[in-house]
């Protein structure tokens, strides 16, 4: 294979004659590369703290809102429906097969102090099965009992994060006094981090008292036993559907609902949403991809022009070499070898640049970054591709060339 | 293959460039016989049509109409891979302004119609260095055309054309671009290559060196206008 060793070697030595063109030309290449492989990391660091984060917020969880999509797609607002209640939350446990819990909750944003602290946080009235039901174990002492939900009792457990801004790293606060709009509560808790949602709120920036609690001397009611949500843990997700079903039909028929008419509640279940995530997230790491594309396909351009400089100026070698027997085949493997070579080679180098990139990213920034072989591998067919693809038709013009022009060009 | 006595055997070669009014007739008519060990000289004005039919006869061109034959094989209708076959495997060619390749090394130059053809490749550095020799340029191998001078290059271009060992040496101009003295080196050398029985056709207007060649042919508008030894048909 000396035609071969000796094509490759040509090409070597013919992009070492013109070391800066060949290295502008590979640049090219080389962008393309690291950002295909630097994007990919990117959108898959980000899928993968997705699911990460999916996973914290619980598995086989349903959720029930009031206020519902129409039909026609037109999502009709929040006070426009009736709000759900705890007694709606209590039919639920009764007439639901399959649940391993039932919990809901009110929110609102508050000041709490503490270990001479002061901090800004989001309250949650929930009752006892919420930890169950979120699957948010504790880190220090218990969460809150039933005894103390029915009793309005003045206790409260706090997130990981209030715990730390309050009390300190490492400290255990159980037994402590705090103050919640300046009512005084007992912390008995502390649980377990839980880091951001998908949508990159903090999860332990919150503290949790019972329910009755918030509604009667913290954030106050309208209406005593209003909720913001309901939210039901399954037993297996294989019942899914089942306790979907179900729901709509109680929930229906609790509210009222004419037959003719939509609904005027929202069931959202987690699979549901992983779904709808995961696939944005998908879409996200596509056209991360396609923008990416597009450099290795202008570095394909520049080698195309590049080549096609090559071709002029050398055709004169072409002509010398046509005249003691190369065939057009001869020729164009040439030009194509050195299209292969610079795109290969830039290939090489980007995939080094891309992945220090993604470093780079996860260092400097916080975003996750998730080096795929996929794509390295994917990145570095796709430029060989590109120099095949640019660099043939500037090789099948060199191979067309008549000899005798050629060997008179000047 | 027939083993045929003629290298050429060439029959009303017609060359046309371009069509209707503006076309030019460049070849009208040649008819050419060569034999194995001749030394021709091709002389004749400029315009006359001798490069043309250098480049027909050396399958770098085809001929408008008319037949040819090359070493017993019909020539004259192949397609433009069968001609560099055949430029490869049949064919010499010694040029006016050398044509090497710049920053090659002369053995790498005269190897280069070696890796288009089918010598084996361990038989190929053996071969061009062989060839090297020959011309006398033992030793200078590694330099590249710009070390080595005029005459020089020109001996690496002939080692080049010999190291395929072809049945025909076609030479165009080769002293034209060279120094008297050089010149004569240069003929001498292929005086050496026609005795040991090297086919040679060359091209010039030099009077002197078409005086140094067995037969001479002058053309002139296309024609051939006077052969002094045009062997037998």
């Amino acid at each position: 294979m000396k035609l071969w060793a000796s094509t490759l070697r040509l090409a070597g030595r013919s992009l070492r004659r013109n070391p800066l063109r060949s290295a502008l030309t590979s640049l090219g290449v080389i962008v393309g590369v690291a950002a295909v492989i630097a994007m990919v990391s990117v959108g898959q660091g980000a899928r993968a703290r997705l699911q990460e984060q999916l996973a914290s917020v619980g598995s086989n969880i349903v959720m029930v809102f009031p206020g519902a999509t129409s039909s026609s797609g037109s999502r009709a607002g929040w006070g426009t429906a009736a709000p759900l209640t705890v007694a709606d939350a209590r039919a639920v446990e009764r007439h639901v097969p399959g649940l391993r819990g039932v919990s809901y909750f009110r929110r609102g944003v508050v000041q709490v102090q503490g270990g001479g602290q002061s901090w800004s946080t989001t309250l949650w009235g929930v009752p006892e099965s919420f930890s169950r039901v979120r699957d948010w174990p504790v880190r220090l002492g218990a969460f809150l009992l039933r005894s103390q939900d029915d009793a309005g009792a003045k206790v409260v457990v706090l997130g990981a994060t209030v715990a730390e801004k309050l009390f300190g790293v490492g400290q255990d606060p159980v037994g402590a006094e705090i103050r919640v709009k300046d009512v005084p509560f007992r912390v008995i808790g502390v649980l377990e981090g839980k880091g951001q949602t998908v949508w990159g709120r903090d999860q332990d920036d919150a503290v949790f008292i019972p329910f009755t609690t918030a509604e009667r001397k913290v954030l106050g009611a309208k209406r005593i036993g209003n909720v913001d949500m309901i939210r039901l843990g399954l037993v297996s997700s294989e019942d899914e559907a089942m306790v979907v079903d179900e729901l709509t039909q109680l929930f229906r028929q609790r509210r009222r609902v004419q037959p003719e008419e939509d609904d005027d509640f929202a069931i959202r279940t987690m699979s549901e949403m992983s779904r709808a995530a995961e696939g944005s997230a998908e879409d996200m790491s596509n056209l991360l991809l396609a923008i990416a594309s597009i450099s290795l396909v202008v570095g394909g351009i520049g080698i195309m022009n590049v080549l096609l400089v090559a071709v002029s100026e050398r055709t004169r070698e072409i002509g010398i070499r046509m005249a003691v027997g190369a065939r057009r085949r001869h020729i164009l493997m040439q030009f194509l070898c050195e299209a292969v070579v610079l795109s290969g080679v830039g290939g090489v180098v980007g995939v080094v640049l891309g992945i220090v990139v993604s470093i780079l990213i996860s260092r400097l920034s916080d975003w996750p970054t998730l080096i795929s072989p996929t794509a390295i591998v994917g990145a570095c067919l796709f430029s060989g591709a590109v120099g095949v693809f640019f660099g043939y038709y500037p090789a099948r013009k060199a191979s067309r060339l008549d000899p005798i022009d050629a060997l008179h060009h000047e | 293959m027939v083993e045929s006595p003629h290298v050429v055997r060439a029959a009303n070669l017609e060359r046309v460039y371009g069509q209707g009014d503006v076309a030019v007739h460049a070849l009208q008519g040649v008819d050419l016989l060569v034999e194995s060990g001749e030394y021709i000289a091709i002389m004749g004005p400029s315009g006359c049509g001798k490069s043309t039919l250098l480049n027909v006869l050396g399958c770098l061109d085809r001929p408008t109409c008319g037949t040819y034959e090359l070493d017993g094989r019909d020539v004259s209708r192949l397609d433009p891979d069968e001609r560099a076959t055949v430029r490869n495997e049949t064919l010499g060619f010694v040029f006016q302004d050398f044509h090497l390749l710049a920053r090659t090394t002369a053995v790498e130059n005269v190897e280069l119609p070696l890796i288009y053809g089918p010598v084996a490749p361990d038989q190929q550095r053996r071969r061009a260095l062989a060839a090297l020799a020959r011309v006398g340029l033992a030793g200078r191998e590694a330099h590249t055309p710009r070390e080595l001078s005029g005459g020089q290059q020109q001996r690496v271009a002939i080692a080049r054309a010999l190291v395929t060992e072809p049945a025909l040496l076609l030479a165009d101009e080769p002293t034209g671009n060279l120094d008297s003295e050089t010149s004569s080196e240069i003929l001498a050398l292929l005086d050496e290559l026609h005795q040991k029985g090297l086919t040679i056709l060359l091209v010039t207007h030099d009077a002197e060196v078409g005086a140094r060649a067995q037969r001479l042919i002058r053309m002139r508008d296309g024609r051939v206008v006077e052969d002094t030894g045009a062997a037998p048909a």
